[in-house]
């Protein structure tokens, strides 16, 4: 009887207990969008005090940009993907979609850290004028969310390997999920707002 | 173990079909809004409006197709999280612009406001 009942709210209570953690883990993503949007509000607000330095349309390659979109983009897609192998628990699928979303992750931060070398030798650090100093911290704050990503999702996969699908690892792996395509929401209005409009 | 504790509809689940048309349209909208400016088929007073606009398109297709918000049974938290905070957003982006503007312009010199 006991085991029965055991049995029978076990599931409902997973159930309660993954609701409530996506929910928290949704209230947090909802205030780091706060934090992105103080950010992109003051590169809206400097973007235009040059201090003599070069403007953004000097100094973005929009093609470069666009290859970055459609990578990350990909790794979000493929985030998904890996998502609905691990909750048909389908672990090679699940490893491999992760992989590839990792090796676009880390090809898309590679490309990121790549632009932001360049600049800086060409003398256009966040030191150079007031706009590129919000650049920066607007850019970098996306690219410090990614790495941090990267990291969980490498944790996350040992995770899979060792423990197999628990309901916890499916739910942290859902965690991780919302927080990767949380992450390309933030940047589709970087690719708009700081590459597209700066250019035009 | 017949069925999954975590069947159901919340956020982040999916099927196949959702993930794959939210990506297209996502492409789709990414693409538009690259050559838009890149053939500069537009002026620019035209132009940036429009590509702001796709943008938010994409992110609502993003949020319902990547993130599927709109699955969850009432009371839709998750909903009125987001809605809440795209209100904090709006009001912080477009304050901050609106204030630092005039803000600029009071602050000119005599002679570039006499204009």
């Amino acid at each position: 009887m006991a085991a029965e009942l055991a049995e029978h709210a076990h599931p409902e209570h997973d159930r309660e207990v993954f609701e409530r953690t996506i929910f928290g883990f949704w209230m947090y993503l909802m205030s780091d969008c706060v934090l992105f949007g103080t950010l992109f509000a003051t590169y809206a607000v400097l973007q235009d005090s040059l201090a003599g330095g070069p403007s953004g349309k000097e100094l973005f390659n929009l093609p470069y940009a666009l290859l970055e979109t459609l990578i990350l983009l990909t790794s979000s897609f493929t985030s998904g993907l890996a998502m609905l192998s691990a909750h048909k628990k389908n672990l090679l699928r699940t490893i491999l979609y992760f992989a590839i979303t990792f090796i676009l992750g880390a090809s898309f931060l590679t490309l990121e850290i790549n632009e932001f070398s360049h600049m800086v030798q060409e003398g256009n650090s966040w030191q150079r004028s007031a706009f590129l100093s919000s650049y920066f911290t607007l850019v970098s704050t996306h690219g410090l969310h990614i790495t941090v990503g990267l990291l969980w999702m490498t944790v996350m996969m040992a995770q899979v390997l060792v423990r197999g699908f628990l309901p916890e690892t499916l739910k942290r792996l859902t965690c991780l999920c919302l927080f990767w395509h949380f992450l390309d929401i933030v940047w589709i209005f970087i690719f708009t707002f700081v590459y597209l409009m700066g250019v035009t | 173990m017949s069925e999954s504790p975590l069947e159901g509809k919340s956020l982040g689940e999916g099927s196949f079909e959702s993930y794959l048309f939210g990506f297209i349209a996502s492409l789709l909208l990414t693409l538009t809004s690259f050559f838009l400016v890149s053939e500069q088929l537009l002026t620019t007073n035209f132009v940036d409006p429009l590509i702001i606009g796709l943008a938010v398109i994409q992110m609502v297709a993003q949020v319902v197709f990547f993130l599927h918000l709109g699955n969850e049974s009432s009371p839709r938290w998750n909903l009125q999280l987001f809605l809440f905070m795209m209100m904090v957003v709006v009001i912080v982006v477009f304050g901050s612009i609106w204030i630092m503007n005039h803000l600029n312009y009071n602050t000119m010199p005599m002679e570039r406001t006499m204009k």
